[in-house]
C-alpha cells in the first residue's frame, strides 16, 4: 500500500507546529485510505525527534541526520525527499506552507512531474469520474481558495503520483494520537542521494526571530481590514484587545496597505484562527479572510456598509463607524467589569 | 570590471484581484474577469526593478521580460520596456493553455533554453494564484540553484550573487553561484516609474499579432528594429508537446465552488449607547470577555 509521507520541519530543534498539525490530519485520512502515515524528518542532531512524530500518529519516521543538513538549505533537503520519495512511492506528500514549504515543495513537485495544490485550507479523500468515464478512487481533493479568494476550488490529481499539497501553520487542528505506538525509524542513507552540488549555496547570515506575535492561541481576536483606514487607527484595535484581553489580527488588505504587520494576518495567506471571540473591524469578509476565521465560536463585526459580506457569518452585525463604535465597546466594558 | 549579465525577468499579467468589488462577481456567481483591470503583477515589479539596478550596477548588463499569456500581455513588457528593460517575449499558443504551474514552468524552460540567461529573476507568487510555485520548478528543470523571497541583491561578481532573503520570521543573507534564479518578495524596494524617455522610444513596440489585428500583416521595415516584441510558440520554443498546457498539468480542477457563507443569524445593532452597552453586557453574562 502507497503511504502517506509528512515533510517535517525543523525549527530551533523542535518540530515546527505545522508538522505535527499534518500529522494530525496525515493520520486521520491513513485511516480512512488504510495505510500508514510515514514522518520525514532532515535536520542536525535529530536523536529522539520519533518520539514525538509517533505521539502525533507517524508509523515511520524516515530520519536524515547531518551537519550538513542545518539550517534548512533548499538543494540538499530537496534532493533528500525527491530521493525518500522515489523509493518510498508515497500515494500523498503534504508540506507546512512555510518559508521552507513553499521553497522545497515545488521544486520536489517538479523533479517528480507531479502537481502540488499551494496551501489548501481543507484535504478530503474522494472519488473521481472524468468525461471519458475514467473512474479514480479515493483521490486526494485539495480545496484551497482561488482568484484571490473569491472562489474555492477543489484540485485533484487523477493520473500523478503522489498527489502533493501543502498547508498553512494553524489551518489543521494539532492532537495528539489516542494511543500512539512507537514508530518505526529509517534511517536514511543520504550519500545516496546527496552529491557535492547541492552545497553550492552557502549561508552567510542568518537572523531568526522568536515568535513574538502569537495570534493563532488567542482567546481573542479584533482583527482591522481595509476600512481601518490607517496604521493610527490601528492603535483603536489595540486598545481594545488590549482591554479584553486578546491579541489584534488583520485582513490582507490591511497588511498589503501597511497598516499592521504580517504576522498578524488572518486568512488563506496569513494565520487561521479559532478564537472564541472575532471582532471583525471594517473587514469586508472576501473568502481570502474568512476561510482564516470563519470557526471562530463567535463572531462581531463592525462595518459601515449594512450589506458587507462579513455580516452574513456574523452572530452581531454592527453597522457603523467603527471610530465610533470601538471607544463605546471599551467604556462599556469598564463601566461594566467595576 | 564585472562580467555583463544576461537577465531573464519572469512576470506574469493577472487580473487585480486585491480590491475586488462587489461588480466582479456575476449574478450567477462566477467571475467577472472583465470587471478586473490586467495588471503587472506586483511582485514582479519587484523582480523587475532588482534586475533594473544590477543593469545599472554592471556595465554591459542586459534585461529581457519573459511572460506567457494570451496577445494582450504583450501589454506588460511594454510596461517593463517603458521602466527599463531592454526586451521582452511573450509565449502565446494555444497548447500554452490551461497549464498548471508544473506545465508553466515547462515552457517557460524551454524558452529560457532560447535565450541563455546568467539569472533569472522572478516574483515571489502572482496574486491570482498565489503559489509561488513558478520560480522553484523553473529553476528545478534548469538544474540551477534558486534563492527565493530575496528582499534585495546585496552583490554580484559575475560568479556568485549574494542576496537578502525575508522569511517569515527573520532574514537570512546567502551566496549561491551563477547561473541562479532568484524570487523577490514584496518587500523588496518597489519598481521604479515609466520613464519618458522609454515611453517615447517604445510607445509603438508591438507584437506582429498586436499589428496584424490593428490590419497590418508585417513589421515595416523603415521601423527600427526594438519596436518588435518576439513572439513565441510552441513550435519555436520545442519540447515535447504533451508537457504543454493542459496536457502537460498533472492537477486538474474537480470543482469550482463560489464562497457559500453559512449565513448565520445575525443580529443588526446599531452604533447606538444602548445596543453597544447591551452587546458588552451580554458578552461578560455569558463569559466570552471578562
Amino acid at each position: 500500500m502507497n503511504n502517506i509521507l509528512v515533510y517535517c520541519e525543523m525549527e530551533g530543534g523542535k518540530i515546527a507546529d505545522v508538522s505535527l498539525e499534518l500529522l494530525t490530519k496525515g493520520r486521520g485520512l491513513a485511516e480512512q485510505l488504510g495505510c500508514r502515515l510515514e514522518a520525514l524528518a532532515i535536520g542536525y542532531r535529530l536523536a529522539g525527534v520519533e518520539k514525538e512524530l509517533a505521539n502525533y500518529g507517524a508509523d515511520v519516521v524516515h530520519v536524515a541526520d547531518d551537519a550538513r543538513l542545518d539550517p534548512f538549505r533548499t538543494l540538499p533537503h530537496a534532493a533528500i525527499t525527491i530521493g525518500v520519495i522515489r523509493e518510498e512511492q508515497p500515494q500523498i506528500v503534504l508540506f507546512g506552507a512555510t518559508s521552507i514549504g513553499r521553497d522545497l515543495a515545488p521544486r520536489v513537485s517538479s523533479a517528480l512531474k507531479s502537481g502540488l495544490t499551494a496551501d489548501c485550507t481543507s484535504l478530503e479523500i474522494g472519488d473521481h469520474a472524468d468525461t471519458k468515464g475514467n473512474v479514480y478512487k479515493n483521490l486526494l481533493y485539495q480545496i484551497r481558495p482561488a482568484f484571490g479568494g473569491n472562489i474555492i476550488a477543489t484540485i485533484i490529481n487523477p493520473e500523478h503520483r503522489p498527489q502533493m499539497a501543502t498547508v498553512r501553520e494553524g489551518v489543521m487542528k494539532k492532537e495528539p494520537a489516542g494511543a500512539p505506538k512507537a514508530a518505526e525509524v529509517k534511517k536514511t542513507d543520504i550519500g545516496k542521494y546527496l552529491s557535492d552540488t547541492d552545497f553550492v549555496v552557502d549561508i552567510i547570515e542568518r537572523h531568526i526571530e522568536e515568535r513574538k506575535i502569537d495570534i493563532k492561541g488567542a482567546g481573542i481576536i479584533v482583527s482591522g481590514g481595509y476600512g481601518v483606514g490607517s496604521r493610527e487607527n490601528f492603535k483603536l484595535l489595540f486598545e481594545l484587545a488590549t482591554v479584553l484581553g486578546g491579541e489584534v489580527g488583520a485582513s490582507r488588505a490591511a497588511v498589503d496597505a501597511g497598516f499592521a504587520d504580517h504576522a498578524r494576518q488572518v486568512g488563506q495567506t496569513g494565520v487561521t484562527v479559532r478564537p472564541k471571540l472575532y471582532i471583525a473591524c471594517g473587514i469586508s469578509g472576501q473568502i481570502q479572510h474568512t476561510a482564516g476565521m470563519d470557526q471562530s465560536a463567535m463572531v462581531i463585526s463592525i462595518n459601515t456598509d449594512a450589506d458587507a459580506p462579513i455580516n452574513q457569518i456574523a452572530d452581531y452585525a454592527i453597522v457603523g463607524d467603527l471610530n465610533e463604535i470601538i471607544p463605546k465597546m471599551i467604556k462599556s466594558y469598564r463601566e461594566n467589569s467595576k | 570590471m564585472t562580467k555583463p549579465l544576461k537577465i531573464v525577468v519572469l512576470a506574469k499579467q493577472v487580473p487585480d484581484t486585491r480590491n475586488v468589488g462587489k461588480n466582479a462577481m456575476k449574478e450567477d456567481g462566477t467571475v467577472n474577469r472583465a470587471a478586473l483591470p490586467a495588471i503587472f503583477n506586483p511582485e514582479d515589479l519587484n523582480a523587475l526593478e532588482q534586475a533594473l539596478r544590477l543593469k545599472d550596477r554592471i556595465p554591459g548588463t542586459t534585461v529581457q521580460l519573459l511572460t506567457m499569456g494570451p496577445g494582450r500581455a504583450a501589454g506588460i513588457i511594454r510596461e517593463g520596456l517603458f521602466r527599463g528593460a531592454d526586451g521582452g517575449v511573450l509565449l502565446t499558443d494555444r497548447k500554452f493553455a490551461g497549464a498548471d504551474t508544473l506545465a508553466t514552468s515547462y515552457a517557460l524552460m524551454q524558452a529560457i533554453g532560447k535565450l541563455n540567461p546568467d539569472l533569472i529573476i522572478a516574483g515571489r507568487q502572482a496574486i491570482d494564484g498565489d503559489t509561488a510555485q513558478v520560480g522553484p520548478q523553473v529553476a528545478e528543470k534548469l538544474h540551477w540553484p534558486q534563492v527565493t523571497y530575496a528582499e534585495d541583491i546585496l552583490s554580484c561578481n559575475g560568479e556568485r550573487i549574494a542576496v537578502k532573503r525575508r522569511l517569515e520570521r527573520g532574514v537570512e543573507t546567502v551566496s549561491a553561484p551563477l547561473p541562479a534564479l532568484i524570487t523577490v518578495h514584496g518587500s523588496a524596494a518597489a519598481c521604479r516609474s515609466r520613464h519618458a524617455k522609454h515611453l517615447l522610444k517604445y510607445k509603438h513596440a508591438k507584437t506582429l499579432s498586436e499589428l496584424q489585428d490593428a490590419g497590418n500583416n508585417a513589421y515595416d521595415t523603415n521601423q527600427p528594429e526594438y519596436l518588435r516584441i518576439t513572439e513565441w510558440g510552441v513550435a519555436d520554443v520545442g519540447g515535447d508537446e504533451q508537457q504543454f498546457g493542459l496536457a502537460g498539468s498533472p492537477t486538474k480542477v474537480k470543482k469550482i465552488e463560489n464562497i457559500v457563507f453559512q449565513a448565520k443569524e445575525s443580529k443588526r445593532l446599531t452604533a447606538s449607547d444602548t445596543d453597544v452597552n447591551g452587546l458588552i453586557k451580554e458578552l461578560m453574562a455569558n463569559h466570552t470577555i471578562g
